[in-house]
């Protein structure tokens, strides 16, 4: 078993949902669909109030390459086209569907579409169609990571099975009970880019995902299911990538740089499923957990469904006080519920106790240092960053390199909020780049 | 269902908190220092106890009066850990008085001037011992026996304001003394168990050692400092006891006698006045290492952990720039 440097190790909390077996969540009354859920340019909507569609038809064109489809997650009709509040808080123009309650809600398969019998612009066109994107959480259009370059060469497929982040276990649940379509994907996606060797990283907290990955097919051939060591942030790209190849990613490059791609298995199952059938990205599972669920569970929810029904499904308790969306360690805290579930949704987590650790002023104990997987100095950031001396925290700190993981924040004993600082001091230094 | 939710709290995450704390830190390290504080009193009777309080009183009473409130100086418990490990460097018989001085200068000069905890360059502690030192060389080399029953009580220790005292009974030496002035090398198993002169916290060795394996396991010191602290002086005077066993004393006697454990242990591994990156620990703890052997064995005075710890604690920013470690990505051979 391989690893990375430093990374902390917070208590895991897969337990509230790790055997829960994935449960399809009722169709939702309407849903609401952001034309902007992924990196990228929004797509273009092809739809109009009144237009009747039907599950899994295309109602928004990529708006640019770096953009993918929008498809009906429900039949029914479309009710508004309109800015509505998403889970960052800010206003995005989203396609509002209204169920209808008649409809059996059935999804029109096409016989199965075989990819080696497309070029690769081809391909690379069909999954930016079919809508998807990372399902790990960072929602990046997967598309563009396969339309290679001129002059390079993609030799190594690394599937991203780790799901370091506590609480999470939607991954888990794809890897057990989607094994196939798991391994399925992968091999669509292997073939394509000709790869000589695919790694799938798997954090050793779930033994039975590595053996499921492997009865599957996994460890056959050029296919490796590795066991990594449970250690955050072992699924962030480049630690992955340093666990399974002992190579470390050049500062400000992408894995691309060593000829690598890292994709997340829940997208390896939604590419075969597309391939298989034609079913675009309209779902995807999700983890409602936390000590202030009544019912935690693995859910396969229609994209757009409200988080407001899904946790009144599921039963609050009355003390909660946060309801994050993501994971504890960089998810997002909701200020609001009425928004809608998007593709990089992986989980909802309801925490009871509140709020931010009291400051202490710092006593440069060097525990953040030892927790930076980047290898940085969030010490010096965080100084940095309070005194205003942005320029410095890009001329000193290498301010750009932190991948925001949080684990500086989890370890500081004296409770400063280091990597609120260093967005803070990004967004200040890229402010002055447009000003520029 | 609304209601509950109708107030939700917003902050940046992570939501998730290591349950290591800076009080918690500070508060393990006290307790430490507490368990040598009651070993004291058994070895050197009531004389003990009201030392350390005295000490403990002046820094407490000084960060209470001058110091921030804004960051929670003296919720934090590292206060009352400066004041007690002023005391525990003292000898028994010192005049109160002197001892709760020491306790208002390095709290004051060594901490509170700076802009409070995590502020300081020197280690307050031994910033007050070296202020003591300075101020009452005499009071600060007399040693009185251990061994006087729970109750002892030095006169000295009562000795008026401004007043120094004078000890009625009999006077000792420590071992180092013994070493560089007449000497006379003492036992190993006497050094290992404190039954020696010295200072209130540094004679019994075996008590260091475990303390500083409770700490290690709380994760509340860097272990690297105690470790390349003692092992550079273990590895250095080996040297010399080799060449010249009966000039110099032996790597046993060097690590287990004075206030090497104490330093190492409690004194060098101050988070703030030590580096923060690994290599710079290790640099930081050789420095130290280095510097106590060579004042011990060539200087003027019979113990040199505290001048050794100072001195490379004005070193820590360098040490602390030298040792930045090199991102992820940037160049380093993998």
């Amino acid at each position: 078993m391989s690893g990375f440097a430093h990374g902390v190790h917070p208590p895991d909390n897969k337990h509230y949902t790790e055997k829960l077996p994935i449960r399809r969540y009722p169709f939702p009354r309407r849903v609401v669909l952001p034309l902007s859920q992924h990196i990228g340019a929004p797509s273009r909507a092809l739809v109009a109030v009144g237009d009747r569609v039907q599950r899994g038809q295309l109602i928004a064109n990529p708006g640019g390459f770096v953009s993918t489809a929008l498809h009906a997650s429900v039949t029914g009709t479309v009710v508004e086209i309109a800015p509505y509040r998403v889970s960052s808080g800010a206003l995005v123009p989203s396609i509002v569907i209204e169920t209808d309650p008649f409809d059996a809600q059935r999804l029109e398969e096409r016989p199965p579409l075989d990819p080696s019998a497309l070029n690769n612009k081809d391909f690379v066109q069909h999954i930016q169609m079919a809508g998807i994107v990372g399902l790990g959480g960072a929602a990046f259009p997967s598309h563009v990571k396969y339309a290679v370059p001129e002059g390079k060469r993609i030799e190594h497929l690394v599937i991203n099975g780790a799901e370091c982040e506590p609480f999470l276990t939607c991954d888990h649940r794809v890897m057990l009970e989607s094994p196939e379509q798991v391994m399925g994907g992968i091999a669509i996606v292997a073939e394509r880019l000709g790869v000589r060797s695919t790694h799938v990283g798997i954090e050793d907290n779930k033994p039975d995902a590595v053996e499921a990955l492997r009865r599957a097919g996994g460890g056959k051939g050029n296919i490796q299911v590795d066991a990594l060591h449970v250690k955050y942030p072992q699924g962030a790209e480049k630690m992955l990538i340093k666990a399974i190849h002992g190579r470390e990613v050049p500062a400000g490059k992408l894995p691309l740089e060593l000829g690598m791609v890292v994709n997340n298995v829940g997208t390896m199952a939604a590419i075969y499923d597309y391939f298989q059938t034609g079913k675009p990205l309209i779902e995807r599972v999700l983890t409602v957990t936390g000590p202030g669920v009544a019912e935690p569970a693995n859910l396969l929810v229609p994209l757009g469904t409200s988080v407001r029904e899904i946790l009144e499904y599921c039963g609050i308790k009355p003390e909660v006080t946060q309801v994050i969306m993501g994971g504890p360690m960089m998810g997002q805290p909701l200020a609001e519920l009425d928004v809608p579930v998007q593709k990089g949704t992986s989980g909802l987590l309801v925490l009871t106790k509140a709020g931010m650790a009291k400051e202490y002023a710092c006593i440069r104990c060097g525990r953040c240092l030892e927790a930076c997987p980047e290898l940085l100095n969030p010490q010096l950031l965080a100084k940095l960053a309070r005194g205003g001396r942005w320029e410095e925290t890009e001329s000193r700190a290498f301010v750009f390199d932190c991948i925001e993981c949080g684990s500086c924040s989890y370890a500081c004993p004296s409770g400063i909020p280091i990597v609120q600082l260093i967005k803070t001091s990004k967004a200040e230094l890229r402010k002055r780049q447009r000003a520029k | 269902m609304s209601k509950p939710l109708s107030r939700l709290l917003i902050h940046p995450a992570p939501f998730l908190k290591s349950p290591v704390d800076t009080p918690s830190v500070m508060f393990d390290v006290l307790l430490a220092a507490l368990g040598v504080t009651v070993v004291a009193i058994f070895s050197f009777g009531l004389s003990a106890a009201l030392v350390v309080a005295a000490a403990a009183l002046g820094a407490v009473g000084t960060e209470y009066l001058f110091g921030r409130r804004d960051l929670h100086s003296l919720a934090d418990w590292s206060g009352p850990l400066t004041g007690v490990l002023i005391g525990l460097t003292l000898p028994p018989g010192f005049p109160l008085w002197m001892a709760f001085l020491g306790g208002v200068v390095g709290m004051g000069l060594g901490k509170v001037a700076w802009g409070g905890l995590g502020q300081n360059l020197f280690n307050p502690a031994l910033v007050g011992r070296a202020f003591l030192q300075a101020a009452f060389p005499t009071a600060i080399t007399t040693w009185t026996p251990n061994g006087q029953g729970l109750t002892a009580l030095q006169s000295s220790n009562l000795a008026l304001p401004m007043m120094h005292g004078t000890v009625d009974g009999i006077t000792t030496a420590t071992p180092l003394g013994l070493a560089k002035f007449e000497h006379h090398f003492t036992g190993t198993l006497d050094l290992f168990v404190g039954n020696t002169g010295g200072s209130l916290g540094e004679t019994n060795a075996m008590l260091l050692l475990l303390l500083l394996g409770f700490l290690i396991w709380k994760r509340a010191l860097d272990w690297r400092i105690p470790v390349s602290i003692i092992g550079t002086v273990a590895a250095l005077s080996a040297v010399f006891w080799f060449m010249d066993p009966t000039l110099y004393p032996s790597p046993v006697f060097m690590v287990f006698s004075g206030g090497l454990l104490f330093g190492a242990i409690f004194m060098a591994t101050d988070p703030v006045t030590s580096p923060m990156a690994p290599k710079g620990s290790y640099t930081f703890g050789f420095g130290i290492g280095l510097l106590v052997v060579l004042i011990r064995l060539f200087g003027g005075l019979p113990e040199g952990v505290m001048y050794a710890i100072l001195l490379m604690n004005a070193i820590v920013p360098h040490l602390n720039r030298a040792f930045q470690p090199v991102p992820f990505g940037r160049g380093r051979k993998s």
